[in-house]
């Protein structure tokens, strides 16, 4: 299909171009995904980490609720942030929405519970390897947590690998929340979704191909994590 | 060092178990055993398998709780600080995922001591010095189970206690480390084991005592256990037989 | 530590994204975006009174519901009789005409329904449904959607009794509605900007155009703010001034695509 070298020509011609418009559109990409991570992650390994070590009665319903919630769907979530950063929404006075902030909001809430869940797991099988290990030495909970996570390392950059591909790709959310406004909150897939809506389809694939490299990137790089760490036996 | 080691042996001298009874889904594990731990010699606990010798073990180190009965050490419980004096080598050891030398750091700066030469003299005792960089989890099966030794000497406990330690060894690796063991306890470290190795029993035991179904059969000095022992589980057992 | 700077660079970075004071959020519908009016005209905007002027394109009725909400400060659509209730309700002082332009009903080349070239929107009407030919709707109660409703009521049929037969409601915006009828070969509504500016065409062609009741006239509206205190009056009125003014008259008049005007500046 002439599409095909139609795009990857045009998405080469755009990068080689450094197009204005095109460097723009990924630098607030890859800064709503990073932020949203970092404020994920912020918030997410703490509670992973405190899942994975304490037991407590509500304990196992709470892993089951963030487990459940990684499969949020991108567009209830903004529709849902939307109503409460709206003027006539609760957190209106904020003047939050259609800003990056606003998609940063929406982002966050959709890769917290991936971050909680998956780093609850990998923590939960190294204190399950080194619990007993720890009682014996009688070793406090706070170096405890430190020793999972540094001997979790690559087990842990591979659960934030994953938060940020989910961000970056996410579609849904950020277009009701942001409202995919030029030069302010459009981002690689809003930009995808318009060109898409404008029929401009050998732009939108390109843009597709480049938002697909950064995607294979971020992945091929989290395999590559898991495989130097199988070799030097850190797993 | 030897000094402050039976010093602080004293303080913690005998155990002294009394009554411990440990019942899980309904099967009593532990039943009413009582018993005088000394402070002289190699305590080695035997048994058929199911016995309970582990589960006795960790309830005197403190990571299962009797659900009668007590354990007092010099006449106190056991507290954390009495654990912090111990040191217990598991039968499949947790190698942290790091060097060798990572591994021994760790556990020497959680009591304090932080100059690494003296970990690198106890990999050195142990012939571990010359891996001291390799990642710890690739090393063979006797490799670990002397870095495991070498965490648990390096803290300097006044009681060593070994879970079927050196069950899955090769006859290199038990000499090293039945060595080491040697050593430390004419140092004056109080000694006790779990093993279903009789040889080993012999080798290093200067008290044995004998479980079975979770009770104490006998608890005599090594010559007369392995000469004339009192129970009949006991001599089925030192002959060879399978213990119902 | 290496998180703390990532933190710090991505706040940064959102922070210097451009939000000026004196932006202003208009809610608006697709067709103009779509046809690229918006990426004409703003710059001039900017240019000529200093107002950064941010545009969310979403359906009329979508765009109608936004500002009563409060979640722009101007509406620019093409529904007179809702832009009309809004005023009634309070919400706007008053409409400002500002442009014109006019739907076509476009089809594939082979055209089942044999419409092409007719002039009476009506008769048109009849003979798709007759014939049961392919119909895709923008079914998202748009400008657009609500005048297609009142041309299938004039032509007396009720084409909601066949959706998801030969009646297909995309649900969507004009660009999207246009890719789902393209691709399915179905006749679609369209206004003549949006068809113009689509690149997606594949052998679709205007099949009617010219009746006088497909008439697209838009409207401009300030978001009152006694409703909306929030509201940025001075930078909104500003910018509708020059959306009226010869200036901007003029500017929407020579925005062109393939040399053909798309919009006609109407504004007394």
């Amino acid at each position: 299909m002439p599409i095909y070298s139609e795009s990857f020509a045009a998405a080469f011609g755009l990068l080689a171009s450094s197009d204005r418009d095109l460097m723009e559109i990924l630098a607030l990409s890859i800064n709503v995904s990073l932020a949203s991570l970092v404020l994920s992650c912020v918030i997410g390994l703490p509670i992973g980490a405190f899942l994975a070590m304490r037991h407590f009665p509500m304990r196992d319903f709470l892993v089951g609720v963030f487990n459940a919630m990684m499969g949020l769907p991108p567009v209830v979530v903004g529709l849902l942030v939307y109503l409460h950063l709206s003027r006539s929404g609760p957190f209106g006075w904020l003047g939050l929405l259609y800003t990056p902030e606003a998609m940063v909001i929406a982002q966050m809430i959709l890769i917290t519970p991936i971050i909680i869940a998956l780093s609850c797991q990998v923590l939960e099988d190294l204190h399950e390897d080194y619990k007993d290990f720890f009682d014996s030495l009688v070793v406090p909970k706070r170096t405890a947590l430190l020793a999972y996570v540094i001997d979790a390392r690559y087990s842990l950059m591979t659960v934030i690998l994953a938060g940020f591909g989910r961000a970056i790709s996410e579609v849904g959310a950020v277009i009701i929340v942001g409202g995919n406004i030029d030069h302010l909150t459009r981002v690689m897939t809003t930009a995808i979704a318009l060109e898409t809506s404008k029929g401009e389809l050998a732009l939108a694939l390109a843009l597709g191909f480049i938002l697909l490299a950064i995607s294979l990137a971020v992945n091929f790089l989290a395999q590559w994590l898991k495989a130097s760490a199988r070799r030097r036996a850190y797993v | 060092m030897s000094n402050q080691t039976v010093m602080a042996q004293r303080r913690l001298m005998p155990i002294t178990v009394q009554d411990i009874t440990l019942t899980l889904n309904e099967r009593t594990l532990i039943d009413d055993l009582s018993c005088i731990i000394k402070s002289d010699g190699i305590s080695v606990i035997m048994g058929p398998n199911g016995a309970g010798k582990s589960l006795f073990m960790r309830c005197l180190h403190g990571l299962a709780k009797p659900d009668m009965g007590q354990i007092l050490y010099a006449d106190a419980p056991l507290d954390s600080l009495i654990r912090q004096q111990q040191s217990l080598v598991f039968q499949t050891p947790t190698i942290l995922r790091r060097t060798v030398l990572a591994n021994l750091l760790f556990v020497a700066r959680q009591r304090g001591i932080d100059d690494p030469k003296i970990s690198m003299d106890y990999l050195a005792q142990l012939q571990l010095d010359h891996l001291a960089q390799h990642p710890a989890r690739l090393l063979s099966g006797g490799e670990k189970q002397r870095l495991a030794l070498a965490r648990a000497l390096i803290i300097n406990p006044a009681i060593l206690f070994l879970d079927e330690a050196t069950s899955n060894l090769d006859p290199a690796s038990i000499e090293t480390i039945e060595t080491n063991l040697q050593s430390v306890s004419k140092q004056g470290m109080k000694l006790i084991l779990v093993t279903h190795d009789v040889g080993q029993a012999k080798r290093l035991a200067d008290d044995v005592l004998f479980l079975h179904h979770g009770k104490l059969a006998e608890h005599s000095p090594a010559k007369s256990f392995f000469q004339k022992p009192k129970s009949a589980a006991a001599r089925a057992y030192l002959a060879g037989k399978l213990v119902l | 530590m290496k998180l703390s700077v990532l933190f710090a660079i991505s706040a940064a970075c959102l922070a210097t994204v451009a939000r000026a004071d004196n932006a202003i959020l208009v809610q608006s519908t697709t067709s103009t975006k779509n046809a690229g009016l918006y990426d004409y005209i703003l710059p001039v905007v900017k240019a000529d009174t200093g107002i950064t002027v941010n545009v969310v394109a979403v359906g009329t009725g979508a765009a109608i519901k936004n500002a009563m909400n409060c979640d722009g400060d101007v509406l620019l659509v093409h529904s007179r009789k809702r832009e009309d209730q809004f005023v009634a309700a309070g919400y706007a002082k008053q409409r400002y005409d500002v442009m014109y332009n006019d739907f076509v009903v476009v089809g594939p080349a082979g055209d089942p329904a044999g419409i092409a070239g007719g002039t009476d929107v009506t008769a048109t009407m009849v003979k798709i449904a007759d014939s049961k030919s392919k119909f895709a709707s923008r079914g998202d109660d748009s400008g657009t959607h609500s005048k297609e409703k009142s041309l299938w009521a004039m032509a007396k049929i009720d084409q909601t009794a066949s959706s998801g037969e030969w009646y297909r409601e995309t649900g969507s915006g004009m660009g999207a509605t246009l890719n789902a009828a393209v691709g399915m070969g179905a006749y679609a509504l369209s206004d003549r900007a949006s068809w113009g500016a689509h690149a997606n065409k594949a052998d679709f062609k205007i099949m009617v155009e010219g009746d006088q009741r497909l008439f697209n006239p838009y409207g401009v509206l300030l978001v009152d703010s006694q409703k909306c205190p929030n509201v940025k009056s001075r930078e909104g009125q500003i910018f509708i001034d020059w959306l009226i003014s010869a200036k901007g008259q003029a500017t929407i008049a020579s925005f062109k695509l393939d040399g053909k005007q798309l919009f006609f500046p109407n504004a007394e």
